[in-house]
């Protein structure tokens, strides 16, 4: 029996390792969801919480890329959110022809993650120069002067909020999103730059005394994070179609924190993992009321006196390794069997 | 043209004089000892050399080139590398990630480029990790390289963070007391070693040490720093007659 | 002028009881170098202890107030020993996590036991006098009164006893200390059961001063406190009190000469530029870094 299990795990990390394992996964999964979307497989409550899995798991690999891979602190990720759900929500509203919006959605998304990267670039100097508590006071009064200055511009609505936006939002828009987001920080973390965000964690010191360009890498992370919070900011807008300020405050900040520790730090299997969780247990949970908020946040604690990584803390899913990484060891092994001459 | 030249070089901190007035001059191939006693001011002339301190006076060269006011990588980059006394590696990280991370300076593709894991992207992590492997297999650290650095015996962090420091490929190599921590022996082995990569690398070396035995073995060349003061220069076989030095340095462990 | 000297009154009110806060974060950070995110929810915790010793046991003030800093200072030491002690020696992020957490749930079992605002019964006589044409009230004495003096004795016990000599010694350094007899647990226990204690006080007067109380009141406010200790340079007890009437008083102006919706704005803002300018705080010194 375990054999059986043991031949089915193999099996699985020989597949899931495999050079079009990404193509046909991607593909294959927006088939399903266009097909579910359209046809009605799914029903409408059951689209929307794959919505919000998919929104909150754009939220939590991004805000891990700053938190757990470079090892700061950052509390106002909801902030970056907000800025992009408003520019998205003014582009479509205001500023596209109605007619086009099914295909400007998609700039309207682009240009809610590029202000909101604007915005992190302005965040990460402060990084330069502080680290750690100091940190995380800047992104904390970063996310409040958001919050309380949307709610002082009466052009979009003041603390009442905006709203108008069509439900462009759909399953097959959110899949791409997700797994773009997922490819691209991978791809990241799998780079120079990524090795230079891991060093600034492990040693900021020593990593610039090894070349790494300490600057460049904190804007790179910063930039990268806060667009794709601004993404999932404008998919949510137009997921709700409607959004005030105070949907972007600090709550939501610590909602996608618990989701990134809860998940594991440094892991984007475990953001995954910790954002599914986290989604459908809240879902499941709804009939408890109130008392499931009073329940979520001991579950948190027990975690992190338990299991203080998170789930997959530090580790990661073999199929999200690039091969080159995964297999660069024993390759040099078997090249040095073969011609053992050449370390000699 | 001598290699490194430092002129007049004073730092304080908070008003406290680290190092004094200190000059200094290196010539291509040299492996030069920096000893004195605790506080003397040695590891802040690494941290001079290195940018981590801004120098308050004074200038310092390395191939013609200032090197006062320029950041760490950029100094790194042009060829100066450093290990450092109480070993600083990527604990987390494993051995090969450790030495590619030093190879920052030297990749040249783009943000882009590494987001869509494309163009020269593929061509330079290839070669990267080619070379950190056989730069891992020279050391003989290529069958852990996937361990955790953290987990590496000390004897091995001490090697891997000199490999990690070779890695961003350097003329000049600054290592921060690197036999403390070992027994006699292990000082010999580490004395051939430091001849070996010294060679094999072609390497000009600055060495911080107190183990009189490693410095008076290899050094062709040894400073005396005191207070923040260079007391005495020149070689090891006259820095041991130098009376005060006897008094500052010597005579202090004589004494106990 | 009167118009200034009444806003300077109000300040000094509201900096109070910031500061009381802030001294709460700034002890917990000198000792552990954490930041207890759960603090804003304990002054809370204050206020509602406050609320039912009032409405139920219907004791006058000072009773009320003693009994509430022991009861949130119970609390906040079995906070201490069951979910931060278990994390001393994990990374410094699950701490605050941690701390995240145990704010939540302070704030949504309260909310699950009391979902409607209360208000907190007058427990003190107001009397208001005119001073030129200045109003001063009962209550605003009392406060200012109140805080400075409990500010006072904090210091002079972290300044002059035994025991605050090993506070500061435990939070200089925290390998050396223990090897010298020090109680290291005792010691933090009563650090913490101080500074939440001194946050419990603020909430029984800040829910006495602006009487509608709510489960959620202690995120705002904690905040902020937790601003002033940031402006005054965590970890140091004096520059706490200087930045909670710091943050008070910029609160009030910008609040005197602009629509009251500005002020949180403008506080941040005006965190975030000292952040650039003086990173450690008013009274923090930078720790330089080693090599």
């Amino acid at each position: 029996m375990a054999d059986f299990y043991k031949n089915i795990l193999e099996r699985w990390q020989n597949i899931s390792t495999h050079r079009f394992f990404w193509p046909v996964f991607f593909a294959a999964g927006l088939a399903f969801s266009i097909v579910a979307s359209a046809f009605d497989i799914l029903d409408l409550y059951l689209q929307l919480i794959l919505i919000y899995v998919g929104i909150n798991i754009i939220l939590t690999v991004s805000l891990n890329l700053v938190n757990g891979y470079m090892g700061e602190f950052s509390i106002g990720h909801a902030g970056f959110m907000a800025i992009g759900a408003y520019t998205a929500s003014l582009l479509t509203v205001n500023v596209f022809p109605a007619g086009a919006l099914n295909y400007l959605f998609p700039l309207a998304i682009i240009a809610g993650g590029v202000a909101a990267s604007v915005i992190g670039l302005i965040v990460a100097i402060p990084s330069f120069k502080t680290r750690g508590d100091y940190l995380a006071i800047v992104t904390l009064a970063f996310g409040m002067i958001v919050k309380s200055g949307l709610e002082n511009i009466e052009v979009i609505g003041g603390p009442r909020g905006f709203l108008g936006m069509s439900k462009l939002t759909t399953l097959p828009w959110v899949f791409f999103w997700t797994v773009l987001s997922v490819w691209i920080i991978r791809n990241l973390v799998y780079s120079k730059f990524g090795r230079g965000v891991l060093s600034i964690r492990e040693d900021e010191i020593a990593s610039d005394l090894m070349s790494v360009n300490t600057r460049q890498v904190k804007i790179i992370a910063f930039v990268v994070s806060s667009f794709f919070a601004g993404v999932a900011g404008g998919l949510f807008a137009h997921a709700l179609q409607f959004i005030n300020p105070r949907m972007f405050d600090i709550i939501k900040s610590t909602d996608i924190l618990i989701m990134v520790y809860l998940g594991g730090i440094a892991s984007i299997a475990g953001s995954i993992i910790g954002a599914v969780i986290y989604t459908i247990l809240l879902e499941i949970l709804r009939p408890l009321g109130i008392w499931r908020m009073v329940l979520m946040p001991l579950m948190l604690v027990l975690l992190m006196i338990y299991r203080p990584r998170g789930i997959m803390g530090m580790r990661e899913a073999r199929f999200f390794v690039p091969l080159r990484d995964l297999l660069a060891a024993k390759l040099w092994k078997q090249k040095n069997k073969e011609a053992p001459d050449a370390s000699a | 043209m001598p290699l490194l030249e430092m002129k007049n070089i004073t730092h304080r901190f908070e008003g406290l004089c680290a190092v004094a007035n200190f000059n200094f001059q290196l010539t291509q191939g040299e492996l030069v000892g920096i000893i004195g006693p605790n506080g003397a001011g040695k590891t802040t002339v690494f941290n001079l050399i290195t940018g981590v301190y801004r120098a308050t006076e004074g200038s310092i060269f390395f191939n013609g080139d200032e090197l006062v006011g320029k950041t760490p990588h950029q100094i790194t980059k042009m060829g100066v590398a450093r290990t450092f006394q109480n070993i600083r590696l990527f604990k987390e990280l494993t051995v090969l990630d450790n030495v590619r991370t030093a190879y920052f300076g030297e990749a040249t593709y783009s943000p882009l480029e590494a987001l869509l894991h494309m163009g020269r992207y593929r061509r330079e992590e290839t070669k990267i990790t080619e070379r950190a492997l056989e730069l891992l297999s020279v050391f003989q650290l290529d069958n852990a390289a996937s361990e955790l650095a953290k987990n590496l015996p000390y004897g091995l962090q001490r090697k891997l963070e000199i490999a990690r420091a070779l890695a961003t490929n350097p003329q000049l190599l600054l290592l921060d007391e690197p036999a403390a921590g070992m027994n006699p022996n292990e000082i010999k082995q580490l004395m051939d070693f430091i001849g070996w990569i010294r060679k094999t690398f072609r390497l000009t070396i600055i060495l911080i040490e107190h183990q009189m035995r490693l410095v008076m073995g290899i050094c062709e060349r040894l400073v005396v720093l005191d207070f923040g003061a260079t007391i005495a220069q020149g070689l090891p076989a006259e820095i041991k007659s130098n009376p005060k030095v006897l008094e500052a340095y010597l005579g202090e462990e004589a004494a106990k | 002028m009167t118009y200034i000297l009444q806003q300077i009154l109000n300040a000094l009110q509201l900096g109070s009881i910031y500061a009381l806060i802030a001294l709460g974060y700034t002890m917990v950070y000198g000792i552990l170098t954490m930041i207890n995110f759960a603090h804003g929810d304990l002054f809370m915790v204050g206020a509602f202890f406050c609320f039912l010793i009032a409405v139920y046991l219907q004791l006058p003030f000072l009773p009320t107030l003693m009994l509430t800093m022991f009861g949130v200072a119970c609390l906040g030491v079995l906070i201490e020993r069951m979910a931060y002690k278990p994390l001393r020696a994990a990374p410094r992020v699950s701490a605050i996590i941690t701390a995240l957490g145990v704010g939540l749930f302070l704030e949504n079992f309260t909310l699950a036991l009391s979902p409607y605002p209360k208000n907190i019964p007058p427990l003190l006589a107001d009397k208001t006098w005119m001073i030129g044409s200045v109003t001063i009230s009962s209550l605003q004495i009392i406060i200012i009164a109140l805080s400075v003096s409990l500010m006072l004795i904090l210091d002079f016990i972290v300044q002059r006893t035994k025991a605050g000599m090993a506070m500061r010694a435990i939070s200089w350094d925290k390998t050396i200390v223990p090897l010298m007899g020090v109680p290291v647990n005792k010691i933090i226990s009563l650090t913490f059961a101080i500074g939440t204690g001194l946050g419990g006080a603020a909430g029984m007067m800040y829910g006495l001063a602006y009487p509608v109380i709510d489960p959620y009141m202690g995120i705002m406010v904690g905040w902020k406190a937790f601003i002033s200790a940031v402006v005054g340079g965590i970890g140091n007890v004096r520059g706490a009190m200087i930045g909670g009437f710091i943050l008070g008083t910029v609160e009030i102006l910008v609040a005197a000469f602009f629509p009251s919706t500005y002020r949180d704005f403008v506080a941040f803002t005006l965190l975030l530029i000292l952040l650039i300018f003086r990173p450690y705080g008013i009274l923090g010194r930078p720790s330089p870094q080693k090599v």
